[in-house]
């Protein structure tokens, strides 16, 4: 903390070296693009709705909007990749499982139902849902904590049979909600102009920082993700911190999982959340965090997955071909994780490194 | 470790599935297979005593994909489960599975089982010529439905198909019967390289090259996903281009795209500023046409199980059956339609 | 160029940001001599033997090898030019065979003849005297044999330099004989060896020459009888002192009460590791000792005091009191710590900065829900950089970049943080250089004459008698007997470990 008279050059060093840097460099890139390529991406308009709320539009509030569940997944992996050294992809067929469970109390209601019944079978049936989820995450944290299984593999368990169970708990009818109040916490409330997951997501945020503040789940997750024999020397707990790390996870999914049913008011066993558990894991090493553990920060994990669903509505924006988007996306996709890998994070520390370097040689040669 | 994750994992799908179709077959609300043609409906219902097996029933082994894959599936494993039972005549095993050689080895294990008939919906078109001509030695005849496979002809009995071409090129004759001025289309695609996306953008993109006042928005893929879709038509209203016509390659994407109007306060359905074309005829989607607010529906019919009882029962016409597939219209469908092809 | 020099480097500069890691070195090796580097961590040994290897490019200076000025880019030039080295952490594949890694990236792909490679390989083990066949895999040889192999992978690649890079650190004594062996017989074939270590004895013993660096310059190069230790040891400080003597009088202080309540008492405590059931105890103010050769259950049983591998039985009473010890937060819990053995894999969390690592115990004992200020958590980590003198850039630096030493030294830190009653130190000097070592042991009998208890663990006997007012001694997971007062000398000492006749206290 001695930055009494950092010069320029060591400025731009020490931004470099923020783990926020290259995540925001990838956004402000995308933002470019699209501001030279059409000014009017980011116009944001306020207009009524077929239901005739008032409500935000524009692409900016569409991307905001939909990558709310991407940031939400993004916290819950983070901690899964620092603690674990290793990721969840059983986190789509998790959302299904999630999506389903709320569901089923929820299809049952008649149409027309009183708001504080509506109200009270909403809030059950979301804590029987966080309960799911996290008993899943529990699953999957047990097998990684106390069999050793690695967390690809363990996670496979559930990814493979994760929208079966789905499906079953709706003995896989199709289910449509109609009461509309059930659409507001994936879409508008009305009076509302801002999509209700963007406060959803707020609300995440909000309380994974504040328990970043007031616990020592950063200090645990990061000590047992990088030495977990040392930590167990120190009185961690680390099988219980790998736990705890995949019960998050599993909070984190169910929100998602009741944001995803709620747009809709219905599920698709097979579809819903498909692949969300690449971009999640994308998001995180977007965010320039070490996938084989250790530290995290969490800020980047979240611009990460701003990324991605930027980068996903550019390529829609743009048009690019049916045939041709997954190597866009692809090639987008390398081009990002090469520039925030550890190798070209170095190249850029190496260089200013020599610059100093030379300087210093030059000091030297003065004084002899 | 390696072994016993492989089969935790196995013994976990399976078990979830067995539940599933228990669930499935409970629950299931009486509905006759009435997609098929009238003559064999009733050959099926009036002689399930010419069965030829030694106690009565006929042995099929019916080999499936997943009925979680999609509302297609869920409709066809029903409408096999409705159909080959005791009451009618048949014993059936059934095996699911989204993979060939998984499908491969149950088939084997059919034809050990001394089946007589082998009934298959291949998860993959090739690989498929040893097994058959091992039904074939041992006299079991075998039947396929829904989709072909690469082999001789001779390996197999017959085969029950949809034609997806033919479904595309129903609702895009359809929309030509519209006669609008001009035809600005938001094309939203399925899974690229699946059959019914490759018949169903055909049809479609042969007119709009052939014709000059219908044009393409955009054409992009949201791969059968509902948020996909919106999000895709999202932007193309955030970009604030002006269309017509939605023509989503299956009911979800459909109802992904209405949201998306609905958010921006576009008006669709009948008469209204944009038609909505979805397939696949879910109950709910065909709900949607008869309150107007769709135009067409495509029906992709999951309903093979009558043509194959009548083949069975009835003998061989002809080698490939290509099954009857409606298009519903919002101005003309009656809630009738909705019951008896809704899946 | 001088006679017999097989090396030469001159006026070797190397800068790091903020650092001058050399400045002007010189340094000679001639055909056929054992050549110690030495110095303080952070004097500059490795990174002139990087700059050497071209691990490192160099800022400034010349390298010649046989009189030819050379350009060592990369460790693929260095190993072209003939310079070979080994590490101290072994970088062969451990899933491979003896033969596979002595040829590994020098066979011909697909077309190699493995059956004349392994004849090969047997029998240039043989002549080198290595206990190891050709077809062992190497993750089975011990430690030792391993570090042979990558001695004889070096030597069959005609090194003329070989570096030995604290070859020994994680060797015993006999296996520390037969790799000297070795060195001496390549010596006499020729080659030129540089000999990185810290420790003294083995210098005397194998070495010709020595060269001593202190921060970053060259303090000069000795023939080795011109140099009697204390000299060596105070051209290494940069200071005349006696610090054997030092520590001597200040130990002689130390009075303990032996019929008081023992701080720590366990009556047969099992363990799951391979030890019997074992008493132990320890008094208010008393610096105690376990020894015993690599093996005989000395870490082991303190790893059984503080919990960290599974105990099966026995009580424990924490100044008369019974305690129930099952995992290590019980043992924090009771004020004991626990500095382990391996540093690397048990002691430090490398990615975290100094500050986490100084306030990661107290913190756990805290509690998960009450994490330190972030201004607390700085008072406390630089109250310890102060106390200790840890060399730190600062103290959200990771712990990782810094040298052995000062990594140690954090984690003395971590438990002085604790403020424990009773505090084990397992090797607490391994590894690390010879200021701090004594630095450490001072520190220990310091935090005695304050009235806490100590267990010292050193391999080297010299520290224990130094430090120690009693010692257990262990042989193959038993304790075989305990030392105090006049016994306390090394003939003693060696006697007890090697068996014969022993006071059994069992």
């Amino acid at each position: 903390m001695t930055s009494s008279k950092t010069s320029a050059k060591g400025f731009l060093l020490k931004v470099v070296r923020n783990p926020l840097f290259f995540p925001l460099m990838a956004l402000l890139l995308l933002v470019a693009v699209n501001f030279f390529a059409d000014p009017t991406f980011f116009k944001i308009s306020l207009e009524p709705s077929s239901t005739g709320n008032l409500i935000l539009s524009g692409n900016l509030i569409s991307i905001i909007d939909n990558a709310s569940e991407l940031v939400i997944l993004a916290i819950g992996m983070t901690l899964v990749t620092s603690a674990s050294g290793g990721q969840d992809i059983s986190v789509g067929a998790t959302i299904a499982i999630a999506g389903s469970v709320i569901l089923r109390f929820v299809k049952v209601l008649p149409d027309n139902v009183s708001g504080g019944r509506f109200t009270f079978v909403l809030i059950m049936s979301f804590l029987v849902c966080v309960v799911a989820s996290a008993l899943c995450g529990a699953f999957n944290g047990a097998l990684v904590a106390f069999f050793k299984i690695q967390p690809m593999v363990a996670t496979l368990i559930l990814f493979t049979a994760g929208r079966s169970i789905a499906a079953w708990i709706n003995n896989n009818d199709n289910i449509s909600i109609n009461d509309a109040r059930f659409g507001f916490f994936g879409n508008f409330i009305p009076g509302i102009p801002v999509p209700t997951p963007v406060f959803i997501t707020a609300i995440c945020l909000i309380v994974i920082a504040l328990v970043l503040k007031f616990t020592n789940l950063r200090l645990y997750a990061q000590s047992v993700g990088i030495n977990a024999s040392s930590s167990r020397l120190n009185g961690i707990n680390p099988k219980f911190i790998k736990l705890l790390s995949f019960i998050i996870l599993g909070v984190c999914v169910a929100v998602c999982g009741f944001i995803k049913v709620s747009r809709t008011s219905s599920i698709t066993y097979s579809v819903i959340a498909n692949n969300i558990e690449m971009d999640a894991i994308l998001a995180v090493a977007l965010g320039g965090n070490n996938l084989g553990g250790g530290k995290f920060n969490l800020t980047a994990s979240v611009i990460g997955a701003y990324v991605i669903q930027f980068l996903t509505t550019t390529l829609f924006k743009f048009k690019v071909s049916s045939s041709e988007i997954s190597a866009y996306k692809a090639v987008v996709v390398i081009l990002l994780i090469i520039i925030s890998s550890p190798f070209v994070r170095k190249w850029f520390a190496d260089m200013g490194n020599k610059i100093r370097a030379k300087k210093q040689a030059n000091v030297g040669k003065e004084v002899n | 470790m390696k072994k016993f994750v492989k089969m935790l994992v196995s013994s976990a799908v399976i078990g979830a599935m067995a539940f599933g179709m228990c669930a499935c077959t409970q629950t299931t609300p009486t509905q006759a297979p009435t997609a098929a043609p009238t003559d064999g409906t009733t050959a099926a219902t009036e002689a399930p005593t010419d069965a030829p097996a030694a106690d009565g029933l006929i042995k099929v082994g019916i080999i499936n994909n997943d009925p979680n894959e999609s509302g297609y599936r869920t409709a066809n494993d029903r409408d096999m489960k409705e159909t080959f039972t005791e009451e009618n005549g048949y014993e059936a095993s059934f095996f699911y599975s989204l993979k060939n050689e998984d499908q491969i080895a149950a088939a084997q294990k059919f034809i050990q089982d001394e089946v007589d008939y082998l009934l298959i919906s291949a998860a993959g078109t090739s690989g498929w010529d040893g097994v058959l001509e091992q039904a074939q030695k041992a006299g079991i005849k075998v039947i396929l439905f829904d989709r072909t496979i690469d082999a001789d002809e001779s390996l197999y009995e017959a085969s029950i198909v949809s034609d997806m071409a033919k479904e595309g090129q129903q609702a895009v004759d359809w929309l030509a019967s519209q006669n609008l001025s001009e035809y600005k289309i938001v094309h939203i695609q399925g899974v690229m390289g699946s059959s019914a996306q490759i018949g169903r953008s055909g049809a479609l993109d042969d007119k709009v090259a052939a014709e000059a006042n219908w044009s393409i928005v955009t054409q992009q893929t949201a791969e059968w996903s509902e948020e996909t879709a919106q999000q895709i038509v999202q932007a193309v209203i955030d970009s604030g281009e002006t269309f017509n016509v939605i023509y989503a390659e299956n009911d979800n994407m459909a109802k992904g795209a209405v949201a998306a109007l609905d958010k921006a306060n576009i008006s669709h359905g009948v008469g209204k500023d944009v038609i909505v074309i979805g397939f696949d005829c879910n109950t709910w989607a065909l709900e949607e046409l008869l309150a107007g607010n769709w135009n067409y529906d495509g029906q992709c019919n999951p309903f093979q199980a009558a043509y194959i009882d009548d083949i069975i029962k009835n003998g061989v016409t002809t080698k490939v059956v290509i099954m009857d597939e409606k298009g519903f219209d919002a101005t003309t469908i009656t809630a009738d339609d909705v019951a008896n092809y809704g899946i | 160029m001088e006679a017999g020099a097989i090396l030469e480097m001159r006026g070797i500069c190397k800068y790091f940001p903020g650092v001058r890691a050399l400045e002007k070195v010189d340094f000679t090796l001639r055909e056929g001599e054992i050549h110690a580097l030495m110095g303080e961590n952070g004097a500059g040994k490795s990174t002139l033997i990087k700059v050497l290897t071209g691990v490192y490019p160099k800022d400034g200076g010349d390298v010649k090898l046989l009189g030819t000025p050379v350009h060592i880019k990369s460790p693929q030039d260095a190993q072209n030019a003939g310079i070979a080295t080994v590490y101290q952490e072994i970088t062969l594949c451990p899933n491979l065979t003896v033969a596979e890694n002595m040829y590994i990236g020098r066979t011909k792909g697909p077309l190699t003849n493995w059956r004349k490679i392994n004849a090969d390989a047997d029998h240039l083990l043989d002549e080198l005297g290595i206990p190891a066949s050709a077809k062992d895999q190497l993750g089975n040889c011990s430690i030792a044999v391993q570090q042979m192999v990558a001695i004889a992978r070096a030597v069959d690649m005609d090194c003329k330099v070989l570096i030995l890079d604290e070859p020994t650190s994680s060797l015993d004594e006999q296996e520390v004989q037969k790799l000297f062996k070795l060195m001496r017989d390549l010596k006499s074939k020729g080659v030129g060896i540089i000999f990185v270590t810290h420790f003294l004895e083995q210098v005397y013993e194998v070495c010709d020459r020595i060269t001593v660096l202190r921060d970053g310059m060259l303090v000069g190069e000795y023939i080795i009888e011109d140099l009697p230790r204390v000299q060596l040891v105070s051209k290494m400080l940069g200071k005349d002192f006696d610090d054997m003597a030092e520590i001597k009088s200040d130990s002689d202080a130390e009075k303990v009460d032996y019929n008081g309540t023992p701080v720590y008492q366990a009556i047969n405590l099992t363990g799951t590791t391979g030890i019997k059931p074992f008493n132990f105890e320890i008094h208010k103010g008393e610096v105690n000792g376990f020894t015993g050769l690599l093996g005989s259950g000395r870490s082991e049983s303190v790893r059984a005091i503080f919990g960290a591998d599974r105990v099966i039985a026995g009580d424990v009473k924490i100044n008369g009191k019974a305690v129930k010890i099952r995992k290590p937060l019980d043992a924090m819990k009771c004020g004991i710590s626990y500095l382990p053995e391996d540093r690397k894999n048990d002691g430090i969390v490398g990615d975290l900065s100094v500050r986490d690592n100084i306030i990661l115990a107290l913190q756990v004992m805290k509690g998960f829900f009450k994490p330190f200020s972030r201004a607390q958590a700085e008072k406390f980590a630089d109250k310890y950089i102060k106390l200790l003198n840890i060399k730190t850039a600062s103290q959200d630096t990771p712990i990782k970049s810094l040298s052995g030493g000062n990594q140690q030294k954090v984690i003395l830190a971590r438990w002085l943080l604790a403020n424990p009653q009773y505090l084990i130190l397992d090797e607490p000097t391994r590894g690390i250089d010879v200021g701090t070592k004594v630095e450490i042991q001072k520190l220990v009998l310091k935090l005695a004459a304050e009235g806490k208890s100590v267990t010292f663990i050193s391999s080297e006997i010299d520290e224990m008698i130094r430090t120690c007012s009693r010692l257990v001694v262990m042989r193959d997971g038993k304790v075989v007997g305990e030392l105090k007062d006049d016994d306390l000398n090394q003939n003693k000492i060696m006697a007890t470990i090697a068996g014969g006749e022993s006071n059994d206290i069992q």
